[in-house]
């Protein structure tokens, strides 16, 4: 039996008064796509993110998560829904009040079917996964550096295991080194545990590190959709500015070799 | 095989000495029957079995730690399992058994009242500090007068103390209507009815004006403060205030304790207006005392000093409410909870010092204002 697909957009328009911000947007991403999202700034890639998390709601079309409509959907139905899919926010929107222990707990304690021990395991479990250690654990989110924050959020989000994981900007604000070993990180968890990924970002080197395709969003709708030397190839202003000058050929031909 | 979104069910079969397992042995697919296989699992587990993971197409982690902890933390002799699936369980047998966390130990109750104190006196000792260093700041400015924060001033004043204005009125109001009516009764039944002018006058003038008026402004303006100066904390505002070379006790501190002081004792007379009103209005319905009349007696049975008290008191009311705002605004920590904590304590604190000073001034202006008998 194959699998429904994670996300399906089908004639997306997100309009603020008389501003449009996507015009009849189409987007499908199968089980096991790591989908890179890029556009310029003020293009509406966090807004269609947020589209896909039920956070908005679009003027018109549908967006179906694993094959369902969630607006269609009753509370119960769209919780399990939900607890399929997790995401990274770009600041990690970690809870202030509770520690990094806590935070990952978090999700597994609202399922309310574990006991404090698995549940200690379990997040034991994915502070490793996500490279920290035990004594971490105790620390408040105020406390911790930016790639710590993104570590945890990271940790938190894969919490119960989803299919589907949304990032948002997910090496914003880390220096080279640590954006570079994250990016690895995210790609070694993507391979064991095969989720879905979607992926806004603006940089080149997590874009080439991490997605199997692209989808290029410019003009208010997705102009390419594809695999990078697919998108590449697409003969428009944005995507040659974006990719072809040096920069671009030298984040791809470095994650090709 | 039944399935839910096109997974196959976790499931568990008992056949002799195997153990067979089949299906998506994953969080989301177990936990609709979690207590289910938890039995199940709990029954294999007791004697020597055989393992059979042929039929299963997926393990998470939260599955991987139930099977470990099913086999008591070691391996099963016999097993029949991919290198994939393996994988994933040895992941969960790599990680050491940490013993629970100690649960934290209650305080007893002595060590509860040792710490309240504790608390208290580290908060007085920072609001000591706190108007420490507005003196200095008032001293600077004295002497630099450009760098008086006036526009920081007028908006204080307007927010704590125009914005104010129509509900400490309407309270101002209906407390009026309230002590008339009920005084009516009273004084009725002695035939004392024109004493209601000397209780409403003192009572209103001299202590429910001010006490009302701080307590709604403690609620109001109090919380506010405490909620802007933490936030400005936790988004580093403050921070970027101090890099430009702004002192925050000058620039945030000063404006509002300032305004508040300045805005209190005219809410005071405002309010203390609204309630003899109220007061005014019920006595005429009520005992059929004509409002000219009222004002004409209220001088006379009034003392002028109750005036000047109630506004003394509004001054310093304000004054400490603005500067205990500040006080536990500046010391939110960057997480929701201290936010709210703090904030409570604020208007907690705030209202509390009121009434404790108010109770001061009443021992100390005992002899002024009240006909000595």
């Amino acid at each position: 039996m194959s699998r429904p697909p994670a996300v399906e957009l089908s004639g997306i328009w997100t309009r603020y008064r008389e501003v449009v911000v996507h015009r009849d947007v189409n987007l499908v991403v199968e089980a096991g796509d790591v989908v890179g999202l890029v556009g310029g700034s003020g293009s509406g890639k966090t807004t269609l993110l947020r589209e896909i998390l039920g956070l908005l709601k679009p003027s018109a079309g549908t967006v179906k998560l694993f094959g369902e409509v969630l607006d269609r959907l009753d509370i119960l139905e769209r919780r399990a829904v939900r607890q399929r899919m997790g995401m990274l926010f770009q600041h990690g929107a970690l809870f202030s009040a509770l520690s990094v222990y806590d935070n990952i707990a978090f999700p597994l304690r609202e399922l309310k079917g574990l006991d404090e021990d698995w549940i200690r395991q379990l997040v034991h479990l994915k502070l490793e996964m996500v490279e920290l250690e035990l004594h971490h654990g105790r620390l408040m989110p105020s406390e911790l550096s930016g790639g710590m924050v993104k570590r945890v959020a990271l940790a938190r989000a894969l919490a119960l295991e989803p299919e589907l994981l949304l990032l948002d900007e997910p090496t914003a604000g880390l220096d080279p080194d640590r954006s570079e070993t994250f990016v690895r990180l995210i790609r070694q968890l993507q391979r064991e545990l095969g989720f879905s990924v979607v992926m806004v970002t603006h940089d080149l080197d997590t874009l080439a590190g991490l997605s199997s395709k692209m989808a290029v969003l410019a003009d208010q709708h997705i102009v390419a959709y594809g695999t990078p030397a697919e998108v590449m190839a697409v003969d428009h202003p944005f995507i040659q500015n974006f990719f072809c000058c040096e920069r671009g050929l030298a984040a791809l031909t470095k994650a090709n070799s | 095989m039944t399935s839910t979104g096109g997974h196959p069910l976790p499931s568990l079969r008992l056949d002799g000495r195997n153990v067979v397992l089949a299906g998506e042995w994953t969080l989301a697919a177990m936990l609709p029957r979690l207590a289910f296989l938890r039995t199940l699992l709990a029954q294999a587990a007791d004697s020597e079995r055989v393992w059979d993971f042929s039929g299963v197409t997926r393990i998470d982690s939260a599955a991987a730690t139930l099977f470990w902890r099913t086999w008591m933390r070691s391996w099963p002799a016999e097993m029949e399992i991919s290198a994939g699936l393996r994988h994933i369980i040895e992941r969960a047998a790599a990680l050491p058994d940490t013993p629970p966390p100690p649960p934290p130990r209650t305080k007893t109750p002595v060590e509860l009242v040792g710490v309240f104190i504790l608390r208290v006196l580290h908060n007085l000792y920072g609001l000591v500090t706190l108007f420490g260093q507005l003196i200095l700041d008032v001293l600077h400015i004295l002497r630099h007068p450009r760098d008086l924060p006036a526009l920081e001033f007028s908006a204080n004043l307007f927010k704590a103390g125009a914005m104010a204005l129509p509900v400490s009125a309407l309270v101002g109001f209906l407390i009026g209507i309230t002590i008339s009516y009920l005084s009516a009764i009273q004084l009725r039944m002695f035939g004392a009815d024109i004493f209601i002018i000397n209780i409403l006058g003192i009572s209103i003038i001299r202590e429910l004006g001010p006490v009302l008026v701080a307590v709604l402004v403690a609620g109001r303006s109090g919380s506010a403060m405490t909620a802007q100066i933490g936030v400005m904390r936790v988004t580093e505002e403050i921070d970027a205030l101090a890099t430009m070379g702004i002192s925050q006790t000058q620039r945030i501190v000063l404006p509002k304790v300032a305004a508040l002081a300045c805005a209190m004792p005219l809410l005071v007379v405002w309010t203390s207006a609204a309630a003899l009103l109220g007061g005014m209005v019920a006595a005429y319905l009520r005992l059929g005392l004509s409002p000219a009349f009222f004002l004409e007696s209220l001088p006379r049975a009034v003392p002028l000093a109750n005036l000047w008290i109630g506004l003394g008191k509004g001054l310093c009311f304000g004054f400490m409410i603005a500067l205990i705002a500040c006080h536990f605004g500046l010391h939110v920590r960057p997480n929701t909870e201290s936010l709210s904590a703090h904030t409570t304590a604020s208007v907690v604190s705030a209202i509390t010092m009121v009434i404790l000073v108010d109770a001061i001034f009443a021992i100390l202006t005992r002899q002024v204002g009240l006909p000595q008998l």
